[in-house]
């Protein structure tokens, strides 16, 4: 047991401690890097020469807007006078004998000596006042989970708020962009390697948000040291000099920083938008740039096979392509381009002039080439009635096709060979397995094993054709998409590699059917309009950054790790989530915060080069009472998934389930021999941990990790791919839904949003125990909402609401609800529409009743009950007990 | 006949260092940024096999002279390789694959590997010297 808990700790916690000096190479690990090597070449002297003239333009409508966070909720501020007393260095590793859990106000903010300046009284505000935003004492309150049940929040759980001084913690990076598995970071790796938790960050960087401050300004303020942008955690030490955050160097404030544009004064650097707002866009000057900004180029290759045709995608495709032709986001370069494929690929000439368009057929599969290079990817405002009447075309041509054979690998060898000159999005649509050319896979699901206890194998890739073929595309600036419609075995886990390691996104549609799956293709309507219609980011890099004495040692998500810190992004979406793990290099003793910084570089659809950088900074804490009072469970929770699929297909499912549940073990016995003083019996963890094991059964019931329950291959490969690349709210979804009563509706506590009146009912917990006939709950699991129907649910809902005279009457599939001119219709409605609105994707709704084949699949969400392969909670609660008093 | 046989394991053995260092120097680019993960490991991987020829020839050297010792000593490092090559996973494009050199500290384990073999390459080294002029002096 403790072997195989050592293991995985080791594994992913303990960075190995040789550190390598290269003789030749004296200090080179302190050689500043420029930030964004790749694409600033020498930017040094020049963004750091200061005296040019500097025009600065702020938009001040987003500026002013910009509120602060909202004060969370769950957390109650609170004054602490008395100083905590710091341990004497031996002492450091040990955690002190109470379980009160104070917060130690910083004596001196930022370990600097307190400056008689004016300017510093606001810039380390802690200075003026020792007051401190205490973590809720509640975190810490003791509860057994044997003996309270209801655990689960009534209403959304919220991020915990860090122990920050409340001026900082005001103006620190919202929660869902950035977040940390511990809102307060430990001061050493052993107090670290003591908690047993993960320590690591989630962030969302291109989340679409309301509100975004931008700045145009020729010089963009950076440390000279370690390129980090000022931001708003960087102290002033006078009104010339500032200290960076990050690696404590004192850098000069250049002239044109002086003068505030919101303000329009002089000599207030800090009260600047950059030092305001941690969240911040620029747009970037020519340094920035390697190459003029690319337009955006979007190029289309689509399956015709036969058995991609049978299935009608190809309508949907074309028709919401002609349909947001214009909304493609883009400018007048905007470039486009086709390419079709069975068992040869076909390119098509839209070169401006032509009467129609022109088809070219490549049957050299082995040797791909482009047949005319410069008229098949095509400006789209010069072409665009050529592209129209192709895509009006497009549906009818191939509907005779017999061809059964797939030569994808070629197909993408010459979209990639097309777009390599510009960089640009390549989306793919696929029906099959691969099965001629190069990349041609054979089908490695046997049936039989589904439903296995046993470890289940090719969940790593079968070839590394498409791994390469990413890199070149990453290379090239060029990112993959893939949208996946298929009915059997299609080697996801090989396919993918295109879009993993491409910064590209994957889109699964088991089972697609233009007919005789509605709802799948309403979803895939949905999704394909926001795919096509969404914000989107080209030649992007992003680098975090954090203060010194901490490394970031394992990325997930997709995209390329080009060097340590840089991930090379050909595409960035408003969609795709990331995370790191980190591991604490140096003992941070001396500070009081750490910060975070995550700068992402793109140019945006309209040729601009932008700079989005979020900076987050979170406490420093030297008692392990205090690491497990700042847990963020769902953070944590996040975290441990991608790691746990990493370890699945490197190691194996068995092993990656163990490690879900050894890293739960090891936490709470942990935290019961560390940080309780009174041992009593029962499963005692921390508030802010109480859903801890809860998470954790769920992820081992989720689709990725579940044995014992029939899934396909193809399923379990895409949800450890959701499972990497969502931002979190989406991955909470995935791993634990959403349930609540709907059937007695009404407007207590609900939301009033632009005069809409949303009701907030109960979430309640996944148990069938829930679940009464005489009600009708909805289940939102992120992609899939379910509206069960209890047999004697009344006859009110059903008619109001269902539009139906009797239970009986209730359709065995239904997806929509009718719109009834009732208040309960209203109401159900209004909720609906309002979950889907949180998130950017579609889910589709299944109103079932007792009979609906689609019933299993609602009951297999019920994580809290036992299941014929799995424990129920109860269980699982009293197997953590037994493996920690062992 | 001895002397021959410690004479080519000399040079096989310089080999070898050499190839230790320049891995040493590779990746210690790589982690200062001075190359990205993909030249490193495309440079590195096509070295493995190369590195793993010269191993096992000096192994098989010492087996067929019946050198025992320096047989045994030879040997760990040399199935080391070979199970290095075969454990490879099949969506890999090496025994360094640039999309997870980055990931839970490989880097630092190839370049702690890289500098085990260099002492042990040194020691073999200084074995084949002394055996070398041993075996001189005798003829």
């Amino acid at each position: 047991m403790l072997c195989g808990v050592v293991t995985f700790l080791c594994y992913l916690w303990f960075a190995p401690v040789v550190t390598f000096h290269n003789g030749c190479l004296p200090g080179a690990r302190h050689t500043p890097t420029p930030g964004h090597s790749a694409a600033v070449p020498n930017s040094f002297d020049h963004v750091e020469t200061g005296g040019r003239a500097m025009i600065l333009t702020v938009s001040f409508k987003t500026l002013f807007a910009a509120a602060p966070p909202p004060p969370q909720p769950g957390s109650v501020g609170r004054q602490i006078g008395q100083s905590y007393p710091s341990l004497p260095p031996g002492y450091q590793g040990m955690a002190p004998p109470t379980n009160s859990g104070p917060v130690h106000p910083p004596a001196q903010p930022y370990g600097q000596p307190p400056q008689p300046y004016q300017q510093v009284e606001q810039l380390s505000p802690s200075l003026a006042t020792l007051s401190l935003q205490s973590q809720t004492p509640s975190a810490l309150r003791v509860v057994n989970l044997l003996q309270e049940r209801n655990l689960l929040p009534t209403n959304a759980i919220t991020a915990p708020t860090p122990c920050l001084p409340q001026d900082l913690q005001k103006i620190n990076c919202n929660p869902d962009v950035f977040r940390c598995t511990l809102t307060s970071i430990p001061q050493t790796q052993s107090l670290l390697n003591k908690a047993k938790l993960p320590l690591g960050l989630l962030l969302h960087p291109f989340k679409d948000l309301s509100q975004l401050p931008v700045v145009t300004s020729s010089t963009i303020v950076r440390c000279r040291s370690c390129r980090t942008y000022i931001n708003p955690f960087v102290s002033f030490l006078d009104q010339r000099r500032w200290k960076c955050n990050l690696c404590y160097r004192v850098n000069d404030v250049p002239e044109e920083f002086m003068y505030n544009p919101v303000s329009r004064s002089y000599g207030e650097p800090h009260k600047r938008p950059e030092v305001q707002n941690a969240t911040i866009e620029f747009i970037a000057p020519s340094e920035y740039m390697l190459r003029p900004p690319q337009p955006a180029a979007y190029l289309f290759v689509l399956d015709v096979s036969h058995n991609a045709v049978q299935t009608g995608y190809i309508d949907v495709v074309c028709q919401l392509l002609l349909e947001n032709l214009n909304s493609l986001p883009g400018d007048t370069r905007t470039k486009i381009g086709f390419i079709t494929f069975d068992s040869t690929v076909h390119f098509y000439n839209l070169q401006e002039g032509l009467s129609q368009p022109q088809m070219l057929i490549v049957s050299d599969i082995e040797d791909i080439f482009l047949p005319t290079p410069d008229s098949l990817l095509i400006n789209l405002n010069e072409s665009k009635e050529l592209v129209q009447d192709l895509l009006k075309s497009l549906p009818q041509m191939f509907s005779k096709t017999m061809e059964t054979h797939s030569a994808l690998g070629p197909a993408l060898q010459a979209a990639f060979k097309l777009l390599s000159p510009t960089g640009g999005r390549i989306s793919v649509f696929q029906s099959q397995l691969p099965t001629v050319g190069v990349g041609a896979l054979k089908s490695r699901e046997d049936p039989n094993q589904r439903a296995s206890t046993k470890d289940i194998q090719h969940l790593s890739p079968a070839t590394d054709f498409y791994k390469k073929l990413a890199l070149d595309c990453s290379g090239q600036q060029v990112a993959v998409d893939l949208f996946l419609l298929s009915s059997q075995y299609c080697d996801l886990a090989s396919l993918g590699g295109i879009s993993r390691y491409s910064a590209g996104s994957i889109y699964y549609y088991p089972s697609y059917h233009n007919q005789h799956n509605p709802s799948q293709t309403e979803r895939f309507q949905k999704d394909l309009k926001r795919y096509l219609t969404r914000k989107i980011g080209f030649e992007a890099v992003m680098r975090i950054r954090c203060t010194k004495g901490l490394s970031i040692h394992t990325f997930h998500g997709n995209f390329f790790v080009r060097s340590t810190d840089l991930l090379s992004l050909p595409n960035v979406n408003p969609d795709a989530g990331f995370a790191v793990q980190m591991s604490i290099e140096e003992n941070l003793v001396d500070m009081q915060v750490v910060s975070f910084q995550a700068a992402l570089l793109y140019t945006s659809s309209k040729g601009e080069r932008r700079i989005r950088v979020h900076t987050m900074c979170l406490p420093v804490v030297n008692s392990l009472s205090d690491i497990f009072a700042g847990a963020d469970v769902q953070a944590i929770t996040g975290l441990l998934a991608s790691m746990a699929v990493d370890r699945s297909v490197t190691a194996s499912l068995s092993d990656a389930r163990d490690a879900m549940t050894n890293a739960v073990i090891d936490s709470m016995a942990s935290y019961r021999t560390s940080v309780l003083t009174i041992q009593q019996p029962g499963l005692l963890v921390p508030s802010c941990l109480r859903l801890f094991p809860l998470y954790i059964l769920a992820l081992l019931k989720q689709k990725a990790f579940r044995t014992g329950t029939s899934t396909r291959l193809d399923d379990r490969v895409f949800a450890m791919c959701q499972l990497k690349s969502q931002p979190l709210s989406h991955l909470l979804l995935m791993i634990h839904p959403v349930l609540y009563r709907v059937d007695d509706l009404n407007d207590e506590g609900a939301l009033n949003i632009n005069d809409r009146t949303i009701p907030q009912p109960k979430i309640l917990q996944l148990s069938v125990e829930k679940l009464s006939r005489e009600g009708a709950f909805l289940m939102d699991t992120g992609s899939v909402m379910y509206l069960w129907v209890g047999r004697n649910c009344s006859l009110n809902f059903l008619m109001q609401v269902l539009g139906v005279p009797n239970y009986s009457a209730l359709p065995q599939s239904m997806v929509r609800l009718p719109e009834l001119d009732t208040a309960e219709s209203a109401r159900t409605r209004t909720l609906i529409g309002w979950l889907r609105e949180q998130r950017p994707f579609y889910p589709i709704l299944h109103i079932i009743r007792d009979e609906s084949p689609l019933k299993a699949e609602f009951m297999q969400n019920m994580i809290e009950d036992r299941t014929e392969s799995a424990l129920s909670y109860y269980e699982f609660l009293l197997h953590l007990q037994q493996q920690i008093s062992k | 006949m001895e002397a021959a046989v410690f004479i080519l394991s000399l040079v096989d053995c310089c080999a070898l260092i050499f190839l230790s260092v320049y891995f040493i120097i590779t990746l210690s680019d790589l982690e200062c940024d001075y190359i990205n993960a993909r030249a490193c490991c495309s440079k590195l991987n096509k070295w493995i096999v190369p590195e793993l020829i010269g191993q096992a020839l000096a192994t098989v050297l010492m087996l067929v002279s019946m050198h025992w010792f320096v047989f045994l000593l030879n040997l760990p490092v040399a199935s080391w390789n070979v199970y290095r090559f075969l454990k490879v996973p099949m969506g890999n494009m090496g025994v360094f694959d640039p999309t997870e050199i980055h990931n839970r500290g490989q880097l630092k384990t190839h370049m702690k590997e890289a500098m085990i073999k260099l002492g042990f390459h040194l020691l073999c080294f200084f074995i084949y010297l002394y055996s070398m002029i041993l075996a001189l002096i005798n003829d």
